[in-house]
């Protein structure tokens, strides 16, 4: 692949993940405003917010670092941008992926984590210092029984770390989600992706109401609107990323309609995240590694154990 | 009409600061967010830090206390940002103007783009308030 189609997949992959993920966050947030039986906000909000965002001044607060304040937002966005040309480009070519892409996509998905991390211990504020550290357990608590939901489907497509390969099986002997340990895993799998979106229950790095936004409390103006855009990607890339593995995403060669039927589960998982973040209250973060730990993982082994068995 | 101007006066992300008010000023703005008025339909936001702020809705008469406070809120908010006076109390001080602890009125300490009288204003009154500040600033800008 040369460098010129490398740099098209990538602006393929950002535009894709920008615009569904503001999509996303509009569904969710007029779902949000459903529930509570408001109206909600117009379809175009996500995108007046970021261009607002986008033109107003960024101020880097006294005593914090500042190349580390201001490049904290880009490597969160450009680990996201890549995520989904990888994704992307597999599910049009998925002969051409190369071996290992499957933990490449693991390792990249963590980095805007991170970058929410480095951002807010960056921003010398106690409260966003307190945000990281929370956003540092979540990833402890999370990862783990991560990592265990997705080795079942690679255990399924005969113990391989190649996407492309999964997604050709699942074409041919059906979707890893029709099996006992399947179903497990995903379910796993789709509470692990609301932690790793940090979304109500898991919403402690951010905390509105008790920390004030946590880890981007010290931040304005561009550096803001690219945090909030790495968070509305995410929202199509995770979702995506488990369809892939779980679910056999867009089977697209097979017929067209498998792109709408591809497009209305990724509406139903972008309910699922929604309604449960409507419907609970914030958990403190010693439950939550308690709740990962002590229950999710166990489970998580037991789909990988029923994985192994050919269940 | 610029598309940074337009997505502005679309996307108003209001921090509550609450300098001394009796808290019914206060009630009243919490009462935009409910259903019965629902501002988020014109993208009106509560945010939990200034940084994040376009406008800054300053309830309350401002005693000694909090009138240091509000002055280095204030400046911590990026810009563009509109201070908004909410109540008779940060309008004009009302009854407290002779009190012992009040020190000024919050327009001498700071610019304030909008006055919403009442004690409490009513949610309209409210609405009615942030859309002439729009008007004013979009006319402001046709000159
Ligand atoms: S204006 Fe009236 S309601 Fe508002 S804070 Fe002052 S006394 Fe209270």
């Amino acid at each position: 692949m040369s460098i010129v189609q490398g740099i098209g997949y990538l602006v393929i992959g950002f535009l894709a993940a920008a615009i569904i993920g503001m999509f996303a966050h509009w569904f969710d947030r007029k779902i949000t405003a459903r529930v509570q039986w408001r109206v909600g906000p117009p379809f175009f909000q996500p995108v007046y917010d970021l261009v607002k965002l986008l033109a107003k001044e960024v101020i880097v607060p006294e005593g914090a670092s500042r190349f580390l304040f201001l490049s904290a937002p880009l490597f969160g966005l450009a680990a996201v941008s890549v995520v989904s040309a990888l994704l992307i480009r597999t599910v049009i070519f998925p002969q051409q992926t190369f071996l290992g892409d499957l933990i490449v996509v693991i390792y990249l998905l963590t980095i805007p984590s991170q970058a929410v991390i480095l951002g807010a211990f960056a921003s010398a504020n106690p409260l966003a210092s307190l945000g990281g550290s929370r956003e540092m357990k979540l990833i402890l608590s999370y990862e783990l029984p991560f990592v265990l939901a997705i080795l079942v489907p690679v255990i399924k497509a005969g113990e391989t770390i190649k996407l492309g390969v999964i997604l050709q099986h699942q074409a041919t002997e059906g979707a890893v989600i029709a099996s006992i340990s399947g179903v497990i895993a995903f379910v796993i799998s789709l509470i692990c992706m609301q932690a790793k979106l940090a979304k109500v229950p898991f919403d402690v790095p951010e905390a509105e109401t008790e920390i004030m936004g946590g880890a981007y409390i010290e931040y304005s103006g561009a550096a803001l609107g690219l945090f909030k855009l790495t968070q509305w990607m995410m929202m199509f890339v995770v979702p995506f990323f488990l369809m892939m593995l779980f679910i056999g995403a867009v089977n697209w060669r097979q017929s067209w309609l498998n792109i709408v039927w591809a497009a209305l589960i990724y509406i139903g998982i972008l309910l699922f995240i929604t309604l449960v973040r409507n419907t609970n209250p914030r958990l403190r973060i010693d439950q939550i590694m308690k709740f990962f730990w002590a229950k999710i993982t166990p489970i998580a082994i037991v789909a990988v154990i029923l994985a192994f068995l050919g269940l | 009409m610029s598309l940074k101007i337009k997505a502005l006066t679309k996307s108003i992300w209001v921090f509550h600061l609450a300098a001394s008010p009796c808290n019914n000023c206060d009630i009243e703005i919490l009462d935009l967010l409910t259903p019965r008025y629902d501002v988020e339909r014109f993208g009106i936001q509560l945010v939990g830090s200034v940084r994040h702020a376009d406008a800054i809705l300053v309830t309350g008469s401002m005693n000694r206390k909090a009138r240091q406070r509000l002055k280095r809120v204030i400046a911590q908010a990026a810009k563009p940002c509109f201070v908004i006076a909410i109540g008779n109390c940060s309008c004009s001080m009302e009854m407290f103007a002779n009190s012992y602890n009040q020190m000024e009125c919050l327009d001498n300490v700071s610019e304030v783009h909008a006055y919403i009288a009442g004690c409490p204003p009513k949610p309209e009154a409210m609405i009615q308030g942030v859309v002439a500040l729009i008007q004013a600033q979009l006319a402001a800008l046709k000159k």
